[in-house]
Parts: C-alpha cells; sequence; structure tokens
C-alpha cells in the first residue's frame, strides 16, 4: 500500500543512514574538537519571534495556529533560533560563545536534487568574535569539517554582502533602482543588471564598475588595485586571509559578486563550491547586526553544509574518481 | 574538449546555426556537430545539443558548465538558479499576445463582457506573469504544439506566443493586440563553473563581447 508524504520531503532507510551519519557525526566531531557545543532547538517556532530577522527573504514556509491561536511557523534556518536562543538563554555570559548544530530546517522550494524541503544543516555560530579573526575562525573550522568527512575538490567563495550596496551608495544610485539592481543580482541575472546600470545614466568609468565587479572572482589577482569602496571591501577580505593558515587560505578564492540569499549578512559572506556538484554545499558569514534584533547586540558568524548536498557531493567526488 | 575546458550546451531549433557560427569565431571545432543530425554528444569540441528548453536544466544541474539558450525559455524557466551572463543580440523575437484579427477585439470584448479571457500558450508562467502584472484576469491553456489554432477553433480567445517575423500569424488570421517582451539569445552557466572554471568562462566571455 503505498501512502503517499509530502512534496519536498523523504524517508531515509538505512543503507542511506547510514552513510549520512557517518558523515554527520565526523562533522560533529570537528565542531567539537574545535569547542562548539551542540544546541537543539524547537522545530516550530512564534512566526513573530522569527520574524525579528532583518529583511530576511526566506520567510517561513510552513505555519500552523495553535490552540490559543498563535502563528506557529517552521524555521527555515537555524541561525535565527539561535539568535533567539542567544538572547534568551545567554543574556549576561562572556563572549565569544561557539555554538554548534546538526538539525532540519524548511523552506518551500521546488523540490530537486540536494534541496527537498525539509533538509538536514550541520553548522556552527561563532557569536561574539568580530571582524577578521571572527571571520578566519568560521572558515577554519569549515575547511576543517571538509577536509575530515573526505570531500576533496572543493573551494570557498568568499564575498562581501556590503560591497555592492556600499558601492551604489558611493554612486549615489537612486534608492529604488538599488533594490531592482539588487535584485538582478540575486537572481545571477548579469544581463539585467549591465542594464539597470545603464540606465542610471552614471559616468562610464562608476558604470563600468557597477558592472565589473560582480564579476570579479578567482584568486588574489582579481584583488588588484581597486579604489574607493571596492577598496574598502577588499581590504576586509584580504585581513581574512592573512589570518588562515595555508592549507585553508589554499582553499579559498574572491568572489566579489557573491549574494546570498539570506537578508541579514552583514559583511564577509561565503559559499562552499566542488566541481562534483552544481550548486553550492554549504555557505555562511557574518551577521553583526541580527543578534541585536533579539537584545543582545553582538556581532557574529556562521556557517551550515547541506548535509544532503555534502553526501551528493561526496558520492560524486567517488564517482569521477577523485 | 575545447580550449576553454567547458561543456557547452547547445540548443538545437531556431538558434542553431547562429550558435554554432558563434562557437566556430570562438575556435570550437563544430564540424562534426554540424554533420551529424541525430548524435547528441561530441566529446571532442565538448558540445552537448538539446532541445532549447532543456539547456536551463543541464546548465543548471551542471552537467553543462555554459549554454546557449533563448530569454523567452529563461523567462519561462525563471526559477533556475544560472549566471545569465551575455545578451548575444541574434535569434530575436517578441513574445506577443496576439487573436483572431476581427474588429471588435475577441479578446478584448471576452474582457469587457465576461471578465476573464481564455489564453492558449506553450509559455503558461510568462502569460499568466503577463496578464497578472497587467491586472486583468486570464484562464491559461497550456499546449505543446500549433498554438495558432487554439483561437481558431473557438477553445480561447487570444494566444500568448513568440513570434519572429509574424508571418505564421498573419497567414493563420491573427493579428498582434500587444507586445510582452523581446527575446533574444543568451550564454548561461552554471553557478559553480562561473566560480571555478572562472578563466575559460571569462575567456569566452570577452571573446563574445569584443565581437
Amino acid at each position: 500500500v503505498i501512502h503517499p508524504i509530502p512534496s519536498g520531503t523523504r524517508d531515509v532507510l538505512p543503507d542511506e543512514m547510514r552513510e549520512l551519519r557517518a558523515i554527520t557525526e565526523t562533522l560533529r566531531a570537528v565542531f567539537e574538537r574545535y569547542g562548539y557545543g551542540e544546541v537543539y532547538t524547537p522545530a516550530i517556532e512564534y512566526e513573530s519571534v522569527l520574524a525579528r530577522a532583518p529583511g530576511s527573504n526566506v520567510s517561513p514556509a510552513y505555519r500552523v495556529f495553535d490552540d490559543h491561536g498563535e502563528v506557529l511557523a517552521l524555521r527555515a534556518d537555524m541561525t535565527v533560533p539561535i539568535a533567539r536562543l542567544v538572547a534568551t538563554r545567554y543574556p549576561t555570559a562572556d563572549p565569544p560563545l561557539r555554538l554548534s548544530y546538526i538539525a532540519h530546517a524548511y523552506r518551500a522550494v521546488r523540490p530537486h536534487r540536494g534541496q527537498m524541503r525539509e533538509f538536514l544543516q550541520a553548522g556552527i555560530e561563532l557569536i561574539g568574535a568580530p571582524g577578521a579573526t571572527g571571520t578566519a575562525e568560521a572558515l577554519t573550522v569549515l575547511c576543517a569539517a571538509l577536509d575530515a568527512v573526505g570531500l576533496t575538490g572543493y573551494r570557498v567563495g568568499l564575498g562581501d554582502a556590503a560591497l555592492y550596496p556600499n558601492l551604489m551608495a558611493a554612486f549615489d544610485v537612486p534608492e529604488e533602482a538599488r533594490e531592482r539592481m539588487l535584485q538582478e543580482l540575486g537572481r545571477k541575472d548579469l544581463v539585467g543588471l549591465e542594464r539597470e546600470v545603464q540606465q542610471l545614466g552614471l559616468p562610464a568609468d562608476a558604470a563600468a564598475l557597477l558592472i565589473r565587479v560582480p564579476q570579479l572572482r578567482g584568486g588574489a589577482g582579481v584583488l588588484g588595485t581597486e579604489e574607493g569602496p571596492v577598496a574598502d571591501a577588499v581590504a576586509n577580505l584580504r585581513a581574512v586571509l592573512d589570518l588562515l593558515e595555508p592549507n585553508v587560505a589554499g582553499r579559498v578564492i574572491f568572489d566579489l559578486g557573491l549574494a546570498r540569499g539570506l537578508g541579514y549578512y552583514s559583511g564577509a559572506v561565503f559559499d562552499v563550491y566542488d566541481p562534483a556538484l552544481g550548486a553550492p554545499l554549504g555557505g555562511g558569514g557574518r551577521y553583526d547586526d541580527l543578534l541585536g534584533r533579539f537584545g543582545r547586540d553582538l556581532p557574529a558568524v556562521g556557517f551550515a553544509i547541506g548535509v544532503d548536498r555534502l553526501h551528493a557531493a561526496l558520492s560524486g567526488e567517488e564517482h569521477a574518481g577523485l | 574538449v575545447n580550449r576553454f575546458g567547458l561543456t557547452i550546451a547547445v540548443p538545437r531549433g531556431a538558434l542553431f546555426r547562429d550558435t554554432l557560427d558563434l562557437l566556430d569565431l570562438l575556435g570550437v571545432d563544430t564540424a562534426e556537430v554540424r554533420a551529424n543530425d541525430r548524435k547528441l554528444l561530441f566529446a571532442d569540441s565538448g558540445i552537448v545539443t538539446m532541445r532549447p528548453s532543456d539547456v536551463p536544466t543541464y546548465v543548471e544541474a551542471g552537467a553543462a558548465d555554459i549554454g546557449f539558450t533563448g530569454k523567452d525559455v529563461l523567462m519561462e524557466q525563471s526559477e533556475r538558479s544560472v549566471f545569465e551572463l551575455l545578451d548575444l543580440g541574434y535569434g530575436a523575437c517578441t513574445m506577443v499576445l496576439a487573436s483572431v484579427d476581427e474588429e471588435p477585439d475577441p479578446a478584448a470584448e471576452a474582457l469587457r463582457r465576461l471578465g476573464v479571457v481564455r489564453v492558449a500558450t506553450k509559455y503558461p508562467r510568462i502569460a499568466a506573469d503577463f496578464f497578472e502584472r497587467t491586472g486583468r484576469q486570464a484562464e491559461i491553456v497550456e499546449v505543446k504544439g500549433s498554438v495558432e489554432l487554439a483561437p481558431l477553433t473557438g477553445l480561447v480567445e487570444a494566444i500568448v506566443d513568440l513570434t519572429a517575423t509574424g508571418t505564421t500569424l498573419r497567414e493563420n488570421h491573427l493579428a498582434v493586440r500587444e507586445e510582452i517582451a523581446v527575446a533574444t539569445a543568451r550564454l548561461i552557466a552554471n553557478p559553480v563553473a562561473h566560480k571555478l572554471k572562472a578563466e575559460g568562462i571569462d575567456e569566452v566571455l570577452g571573446l563574445l563581447r569584443e565581437r
């Protein structure tokens, strides 16, 4: 008898579960080794609490009413619940706080390979460690975790969420055009972005920079002799790179056009790419303003790895004989 | 593979010849592709050929690193996570709303008297978005072939379709009522290949921009 389950969810049977367990146990051990204690939070929260996250465009996909008529929502990530947890449970603890999680999150996506509506994330949050030092620690743990599970071909693209907004502000781009340009950037539509830029009537060099910056990616060579707002972002990224051990630095490529989907990122952002998978298998960044929304104003950085995607990438690398 | 180290998705159909000409210009050998109608995968030149609407599917999954496809296909599949890198300019077509060329316009009449117009199309998302954007009620009827037939038989009052010259529309006594968008060929890239094969992709992009 076939009994259906909701679209974007699935059952895991023992053969797959053994492989997933091997991955998550390895990740958990790495997080623990770096001093990140594991937490778990409820899968359902009050929607009004989750909504404190600024500009998050991954709004909860599943909502229910409880018996008092309150709206509950399934979490779309773990970062927002952990921001709530830190403000509530650690109101006076001395930073930095190091927390990790291996937990499911829920989004209303089009289900496809490595992206279900219920999906397992493994990640860390480093709270109260500002700037390049904090970012470098997160990248170090990320690479240690991926190395430990045996992923070999991956690279970490490093960008700055504030770069493009600062660039548009520096060139006095009108407010309503900024939103459209960020939208095109988020959609990866560089043709549309170029069209928007050309309609602004900016001086030729300013327009050229707005079109070129999202295309800048690769080794340290792309961090050239940029000036103005680009130089600030580049200096920040260089500062992160300088703090990394060679084996981690060797994994990093710069990606000035990186735009992550979640609205709360404020500085350095990163995505994990592996040649064996067509989509990023994880990512993260700084969210220095998020915890303040919950009443504990601390800078923070974190990352999440999609466990199913990591599993697919490992299997892809194995298949390709890497 | 080719000198860029990229797997290239090439659409068979209206954009096929122009795309191959462009690849010749880039120094990718297309002789075997031109000579062979049935073969789909050309390992020596790194080319895979497919239906135009399948190009974003292969590129999104990373089965091809870059691809050539029409903006109409990208608009219809707007949820695909691919980089849209360059407007190639060729293959220009217009997405139009058309109805039987009589007065008064049957589509406008349906809206005026019934408040809803039935629209046949191969592009249900573009059509639905267009009517939503313009604040009108439409019942979208998806058909797989010969959209022109639908208003002639009374299935619908209007169609949304792609037209290059308008000849097929005229021959079927259909008149263009509104233009929705102009669609040209686009270069797209897989988001991971865009980072990890940046050199090859930027070289292709540079050559195509200079052309």
